[in-house]
Parts: structure tokens; sequence; C-alpha cells
């Protein structure tokens, strides 16, 4: 059995824009699932991890590259591969039952063959007694579990799960989660390989033989790991631990310059994807860091999970602190800066003062911005008009969004105003 | 046992079986497809143009009169539900075929409805001569009208606006496209294909009124219908023959409301995405019996298995061809091609409308037909005016008031389904009791039918201010004319705009049965548009009809895009409440 279930030969992404240059998402991604393995893939967002999985779904057609299954090409949806939401993705207007037997239909199966299939599926992902349920009567766990029954009723060779788990709650992820494990270890579904997609790390650590760390920009394979640890692994066990700081580390530091403290970062362009992260939560994450048991220094995995955020709300939060240089992050630990504790110790009004200056020293578009409204005589410019120039870097929705968080920033720091029904920024009232 | 009904049944057998709900299922169904054989036979019979259709005043004769009108909306109903799907199916599918049909179905919306009427019925008598069932499809084409195109285009808006991943989930099962049509797109629509086919054929009573009494050059051609009786009661002068005629509508309207309206709406809410709270959730009785009768669930799985059938047999043809999917490149000079044939294509029937009516009616009667939409619009205006200030003040009563506002809500949407044009003989009669100005006073006629959209929609936009706003207001002791401007008037601002557009809109349609109104022999005429164009057709001439549709259409489209797209977007942009 040396024929992998799944490969990926030189598969490219690039999404062609109107009027803009193509951009690069995924690039030049080998990859190959083995039998009996469950392969996780982690990234930040924007990293075409999600893009990937369609791609290996047949949904997304690669710009480049070749998608195998079984070393037959995949062009399009195959039988023997499933796929699991991570909205659920049910037919509001049909019951448990129905949206199960839709994976069937299109088999041509007869009908009693249908329901039986269907019944064994929802009893085996433990939803017996819901079938004639609808989904909106459903708590987000249930759906989920119809999901996962619709995806296995069709007994597929290979699951790709897209973020299944993020839409629920802790225990209900961990319930689920725990349910498939069993089911998967057990042998009782005859799915061969496992992909997901994940926004945790210590759920891809938990479930996965092995990990993919996906970089941003374009996406790229920064770095497999192997993990070998008997299941169920216990999130407390040292092994267990230490896969979680490397990965933490492989995340928080760009490529080429892993840990080298005081490193020189390339500068900064004025297209620079900013982190999406909100003034109060930088300016709480800054007061939490300070104040014990971190006293300025934390373990990125201790803390996140004693404040309870998950990879996507807390990276963001880390990158802007670096990049404001308020803090920096080497082996998977997070140390605040003198800038950093400085912002600490400041009262409100200092605190803004401080944030401002830092903005127009490290971040290039903010710097941009303030620069152009000082050199215009009326001191007014339409935001459009940077958005046109963010454009050139970034798809139209990043470009929106970035803009959006660079406003969001200049507005608190007071560096410039604007003007939500015009769409104008100035220096107004400074 | 599955197979007592002939069918080959196999989905939970026990559901099939008839119980007692079937006892008032049955009969209903049964009688309501002989009424429609009865009706589709009378409705081909012999005809000659010039032939004089007696309609009788006997109040007996009513009943009969009122299935007939009942049958043409019926007709129009299915005929817009397969156009407003196959339409706007091309329109999403296809981004050639949608660059053609959006802008058009633009324009057709603002076409007035009996537009279409006086343009297509000599030709729907040519279709069919020697019989009634020309006449009867030109009326039934103007019901169309005034219901196929909000349907398309809201069948269009959802057919757009699947989510992506149901769309996935749909492919990862291999869904064939005939499939994924009716279990995924189609059920998506429903919620607000309902939605607006219940608006358009509450809308379409005032239509199917009017159209069953046709002039063309001259001869008077009366379809057997309510709207018949009540020309030929006008036309005698006979207001007791008028009562009946209210009283039956009255009750048709009831029934449609208590048979189609409510359980269709009750029904739709299951197909919503995300329905919004549980609170609506009292089922109309007749849905009840519905979904009990186990008839229903027969007819149910019949459509099923025939559609699954329908479905293997396409998906056999579509195996022998199907090409491996590669990523399409865009081609720009293709498309740039494509859009200037396009508005070569729309500038050279511009063109070609023009050059016809510039070959009869002189340039300055063109000016003048100009001037007369001016009045209508400022009739159309000032009647909008007038309306929301009665309306808003007691819609944001009522609305505030959520018991009155649940009991009022039925009756409004009863009203609003009401045709308004039976009441304008009573209205013409008290116009020349009192010698009124009839430039003033048939203009309140216009909006008779169409005002209570605004309330409706004040009602709605009232009850879905959060209470806590209100106590808010409260607390911070935001009263009078403070709470007017910047509590309930931002409020329920995009609520109105949708009603007062909506209500807009039908007194443009309107303008041209009631700026034109008779009584015997007496006809009243207010100066505008709309008495043109009713003169014109009148008179059969085909060049001036077009002028004056023109017209008002245009008046339509600028008024729309210069006012109403605007307070749309502002209100969609500061307005809304979330």
């Amino acid at each position: 059995m040396n024929v992998p279930l799944l490969q990926t030969t030189g598969v490219s992404k690039t999404y062609r824009m109107p009027d803009h240059l193509a951009r690069l998402v995924l690039d030049r991604i080998d990859f190959e699932l083995r039998d009996g393995e469950i392969v996780a893939i982690l990234g930040k967002s924007g990293s075409g991890k999600s893009t990937f999985l369609r791609i290996l779904a047949g949904l997304v057609p690669p710009s480049e590259g070749v998608v195998e299954y079984r070393r037959l090409g995949v062009s399009e949806p195959v039988r023997g591969i499933s796929m699991v939401f991570q909205t659920y993705a049910l037919f509001p207007w049909l019951t448990v039952l129905g949206n199960v037997e839709l994976g069937l239909e299109a088999q041509g199966s007869s009908a009693a063959e249908r329901r039986r299939r269907a019944v064994n599926a929802i009893d085996l992902i433990g939803l017996d007694g819901f079938e004639s349920a609808y989904p909106k009567e459903l708590s987000g766990g249930m759906r989920q579990r119809v999901g996962f029954a619709r995806a296995l009723v069709v007994d597929p060779d290979i699951l790709l799960l897209d973020e299944p788990f993020s839409q629920l709650d802790v225990l209900t992820a961990e319930t689920l989660r725990g349910d498939l494990l069993d089911l998967w270890d057990s042998r009782r579904i005859p799915t061969k390989g496992i992909v997901i997609v994940s926004h945790n790390i210590e759920e891809a650590v938990e479930i996965a033989d092995r990990i993919l760390i996906f970089n941003n920009d374009p996406g790229r394979i920064r770095a497999q790991i192997p993990i070998t640890l008997p299941r169920p692994r216990s999130s407390d066990g040292a092994g267990f631990r230490q896969i979680v700081d490397q990965v933490y580390t492989l995340l928080t530091t760009e490529p080429g310059r892993d840990g080298r403290r005081g490193a020189k970062p390339e500068p900064l362009g004025i297209g620079h994807r900013l982190p999406d992260a909100s003034v109060q939560q930088l300016s709480g994450l800054v007061d939490t860091l300070t104040e014990g048991p971190y006293h300025g220094r934390a373990d990125l995995p201790q803390l996140a999970d004693e404040e309870n955020l998950v990879m996507d709300e807390l990276f963001p939060l880390i990158e802007t602190l670096q990049l404001l240089g308020f803090a920096h992050v080497s082996g998977g630990d997070i140390e605040l800066t003198p800038p950093g504790r400085a912002y600490a110790q400041a009262d409100m009004l200092a605190r803004k003062q401080i944030f401002a200056d830092a903005l127009l020293t490290h971040v290039p578009l903010a710097a941009h911005i303030r620069r152009i409204l000082d050199e215009r005589p009326g001191h007014r410019a339409p935001a459009a008009r940077f958005l046109r120039e963010l454009e050139d870097y970034l798809s139209e929705e990043e470009a929106q969004r970035v803009l959006d968080t660079v406003i969001d920033w200049g507005r608190h720091a007071e560096i410039f105003a604007y003007d939500y029904d015009t769409e104008v920024l100035s220096l107004e009232n400074f | 046992m599955e197979q007592r009904w002939g069918l080959p049944l196999i989905a939970w057998p026990s559901r099939l079986r008839p119980n007692y709900w079937d006892i008032v299922a049955l009969p209903m169904v049964l009688g309501a497809i002989a009424l429609l054989a009865w009706g589709g036979m009378a409705m081909s019979a012999h005809y000659q143009v010039g032939q004089a259709l007696l309609i009788s005043l006997d109040p007996w004769r009513l009943p009969e009169y009122a299935l007939r009108t009942v049958l043409r909306m019926v007709c129009a109903l299915v005929a817009s539900l397969l156009f407003s799907l196959a339409y706007a199916a091309l329109a999403a599918k296809n981004r050639q075929a949608e660059k053609i049909l959006i802008p058009v179905l633009d324009i057709l919306q603002s076409v007035p409805i009996l537009g279409f009427l006086s343009i297509t019925v000599t030709g729907f008598i040519a279709l069919f001569p020697g019989r009634l069932l020309g006449v009867e499809c030109a009326a039934i084409f103007a019901i169309f009208t005034s219901q196929a195109w909000n349907m398309t285009f809201s069948v269009y808006q959802s057919l757009r606006t699947v989510p992506t991943e149901l769309i996935e989930a749909a492919r990862m099962y291999h869904l064939s496209p005939w499939r994924r049509f009716w279990r995924l797109e189609v059920p998506h629509a429903i919620p607000s294909l309902v939605w607006n086919m219940m608006m358009s054929v509450s809308g379409g009573w005032f239509f199917v009124v009017a159209s069953e009494a046709i002039t063309v050059a001259g001869q008077t051609i009366m379809l057997p219908g309510v709207g018949s009786y009540i020309a030929t009661a006008i036309s005698q002068r006979d207001l007791g023959a008028i009562g009946y005629a209210v009283l039956v509508m009255f009750v048709v309207i009831l029934l449609y409301d208590q048979l189609l309206f409510r359980p269709l709406l009750a029904w739709s809410r299951k197909f919503l995405t995300d329905p919004a709270g549980e609170e609506d959730n009292v089922r109309p009785w007749f849905l009840i019996v519905l979904q009990r009768a186990r008839l229903f669930h027969l007819i149910q799985a019949g459509v099923l298995e025939l559609n699954r059938f329908i479905d293997d047999a396409l998906s056999a043809l579509a195996r022998r061809r199907r090409a491996p999917r590669v990523e399409r490149r865009p081609r720009p000079e293709l498309e740039r091609m494509f859009d200037i044939a396009l508005l070569g294509l729309a500038a050279s029937a511009a063109a070609w409308i023009a050059s016809f009516i510039c070959a009869t009616v002189e340039l300055s009667e063109i000016g003048w037909v100009f001037l007369l939409g001016l009045a209508t619009a400022a009739r159309v205006f000032v009647l909008i005016g007038i309306a929301s200030l009665i309306w808003v003040p007691i819609g944001v009563g009522i609305g505030l008031r959520p018991r009155l506002a649940d009991r009022a809500q039925p009756i409004v949407q009863f009203l609003a389904a009401f045709p308004a044009n039976l009441f304008f003989p009573a209205a013409v009669v008290l116009v020349l009791r009192f010698r009124l100005n009839p430039e003033i006073w048939l203009s309140p006629l216009m909006i008779l039918g169409t005002q209570w959209y605004i309330l409706f929609n004040v009602i709605v936009g009232t009850t879905a201010l959060p209470m806590e706003l209100r106590r808010v207001a409260q607390n911070l002791g935001v009263k009078r004319t403070l709470w007017w401007r910047r509590v309930i008037l931002p409020a329920i601002f995009p609520a109105y705009v949708t009603g007062a557009v909506t209500a807009a809109g039908g007194s443009w349609n309107a303008s041209i049965v009631s700026e034109a109104v008779q009584w015997g022999d007496t006809t009243l005429i207010a100066t505008g548009i709309g008495a043109y164009i009713a003169r014109t057709t009148a008179e059969g001439d085909s060049a001036r009809i077009a002028l004056g549709i023109s017209v008002l259409c245009l008046y339509v489209l600028f008024f729309n895009r210069l006012l109403w797209h605007r307070l749309y977007d502002l209100a969609a942009e500061r307005l809304r409440l979330d």
C-alpha cells in the first residue's frame, strides 16, 4: 500500500482580480495523505489553508499542479471524499434524516437502502431520536453531528474537515472531537485518512498524526511536525506541551529569522497586511501581560489557555504588539519591550500619545496617510484614494479590512479623523 | 401495502394512508379541480370581435363571475411562477444573459400594467381567432405583468445569495444541476418568493378587475367577471349592483386570505436559512388541515418521485457528454464587444420607437404629454405626502402596542388586497353630487388602494424597534418632537421608504384607471398622463399609446433612480437597526 490516498504535486492557486495583478494564494504545494493518517493544517488567516482543502475536495480547481486521489486526477468532487463544513452547511428545509440521505441520493441507491444506511449513520454519530428534527431545532453541536453523519453515510475513504469545531463552545467541541476519534481509533468507520483544517493548536496536536504549518502570503508549507504520541493524548503531558510550544514558535516568528533576537526586520510597505486587532483588545492584552503571573513575559500556549483565546484571536494581537514595537516574541514566549512597559504604566491620555508615536514610526500606512493629509492644503482626502493604493497589494476585501483597521487605530491615536458619511479622512479638530 | 395507491411509495407508507383530516381536504381539492375544469371550458368559448357579451346584473350570477375572475388570477399566478423560475435561473447562471435580462426586467417593472393590456390585446385576439381565449389571454397577461417582475427579482436575488457552503455541500454530494435547482436553489428562494407572490396577488386583484372590461379601438369587450359586472353597473348607474360586487369581492379576498395567503406564508417560513426568532409561530387553520391530511403527503411523495424520475433521465443524458472542468480565463475583449453590441441594440430599439411615434405625433404633442406626466407626478407626490402624514402617526401608534399590531396586521393586508377600483363609482357619485372639481377630487382614487402599504410598513418598522431603545429614550426623558425626530422617525425610515416606493409605484399604475372615470354616460377626467393613455387606448391609436406609455415609463424610471434608490441606500447605510 505505497500509493498515497491523496497527493498534490506543485499545486498553486492565483486569484485574478478585475483590473489588478494576479494574486498568488497558494504556492507550489506538495502534499500527500497516507493510509491511516490524520493530518492537521494550521496557519494564520489568509494562509490559504481553506482554499487548499477545497482544492483537495475538487471544489476549487488549482491554477497549476495536480491533485490525485489514489492516482486518479481530481478535477471535481469525487466519490470517496467527503467534507464537513465550518458552518455545518445543512439544508434547513430538510430533516436530519433528509439531510443525511441527501448524501446518498445522487448515488442512485434504492429508497429502502438509503433509509437503512442513513439511520445507521445517525445512530453511529449519536443522533438517534432526532431523525425527524429540523436543523433549526438543534444546538450547534448536534448540527455538526448531522454534518458528520452526512459525510460518513457515503462510507468515504477520505474525510476533509474545514474547521469543524470552530463554531462550537469548548465543551461541545471536545465531546464531538472525542467521539470522532473513538470512531476512528476503533475502526468503526471505513475512513482511511482525514485532513483537518484547524485554528486551534491544541486540537491539532490532540488528534493529528502530522501537522502541516502554512505560511502567509502566499500560502506555502512552512514545516511539518510528525506526532507520535499515543492516543488519547493528555494536554498536560510534557511531550504534548513541547509540541504545542514548537507550533507556537513556528507560527509567531517569520521564516528565516526564527527566534533570533534583535534581528533586523525587513522594512514594511504601506501594503502590509495589518492584523485585525482592536485597540481595546490590545490595551487589554498589555495590561494582562503586565500583571501577575506574567510580569511582562508569558508563555504563549499558557497565555492562550488562561485567557481563553484561540489562535485567530490571539495571533493578530501578538502580531500588532510586535509591529508597534511593544513586545517581541521568541521561542513561543512573548515579552514586553521598554515602550510596551511604558505604555502599560501610562494613563489613558499618555497611552494615546505613545500609541500615536508607535503608529507613525512603525506602521508605514498610518504615516503615509498622515503625511498626505499634512501636505494637502485642506488637510482632507477621501478614503477611496488610499483604498485604491492598497488594492495594488491586497485583494479588494483585504484592502478594505486593512484600511478599516488603520482608520480605527488612527482615530484612537488621534493622528487623523474620519467621517463615516462622506468617507473622508481629515485633520479636523486637531 | 405500499402498492395500494398504485405508486411506488416507500417512505413511511403509514403517513400516506388516509385519515380524518382527509375528509376535510379531499372534497376541497376535488371541488377546486372541478371548478377549474368548468371555468377553463368557459374560457375557450366561441367569440367574434364586435359580438356583444352580455353581463347580467343579477346578483345570483355574481358567484359565477367571481369564479371566472379568480380563475384568471390563478392562471396568471401559475404563469408568473414558471416565468420567474425560468427567467431568474437563466439570469443568475449565465453572465451574458444576465446583462440583458436584468435591465430588461427593470424596465418592464416600470411599464404601467394596464399599458401592457393596451399594447397586447389586439395581438392576443389575432392569436385565437373566433374564440374568447385571445381576450382572456390578454387579461391574464395583464395580471401576469402585475405579478411576474417582482417575483422574478426575488428569485434572482435568492439564487445569487445561496450560501457558498450549501453550494459546496451540494457539489460534494454530487447533486446534479437539476436536483441542485430543486433541492437547494428553489427552496432557498421560497420564503422571499412566497412573500413577493402574495404581495403581487394582493395587488393583482386591482388589475384583474380593471382588465376584464377592455375597450379596444372603440369596441368594449367584457369578459365575464366581477370587473365586467362593475363596468356594466357603472354604465347602467346601478349603485345596488356595485354593493353586491363589493360584497362578493370581500368574500373572495377573505377566502384567498384564509386558504392561500396565510397558509403559504406560514409554510414558507420552514425554508428560512436563518429564522429570526420563533415569535410568529401561529399556524393558520388551513395549513394544519393540509399538513395533517394524508392526501397531501401522497401528492408530495408523487411530486418528489416525478422529480427524481426527471433527474435520472437528465443525468443519464448528461453523463454521455461531460467535459473535464478547467479554470476558465476571463476574456475581456470578448466581453467588451458583447457590451458594445448590446448597447447598439438598445440604441436602435430606442430609435425605432422614437421614429414610430414621431411619424404620427407632432413634437408639440410630445411636449404636452411630458407636461401631463408632470401633472400626474405632482399628484402622486402630494398624495404620498398626505397619506404619510395620516398613516405614519397611526402606524406608529399601532406598532407601539404589540397586541394591537398583531390584530391590525392581517386587516391591513386584507385592505391592501381589496381592489380599490370597486369604490371608484361611489367616489364619482360624490364628486357629481357635490359638483367638486375632478382635477382635485379624482386624485385620491390613485392612492386609495396603495396607501395601505405605507401603513403596513410603518407598523412593521415600529414593531421592529427594540424595546431597549424605547426604554433608553424613556429613561433619558426624550419626549414629543424630540422623540419623533430622534427616535421613531429614523427607526422606521427604512420600512417607510419600502412602503412609500410600493405605494408610489402602485399609484402611477392606478393613474390610468383613476384619472378618467365614468358613471353612466358621464365621464370625469383629471388632466394627467393616465387619462391620456386611457383615451388613446379607447381610440386604438397605437403610436399615441406607445408615446403615453414610454413617457410614463421614463417618469417612473427617473423617479426610481433619482429619489427612491437614493433613499433606499441612505436607509440601508445609515439607519439600519443592527
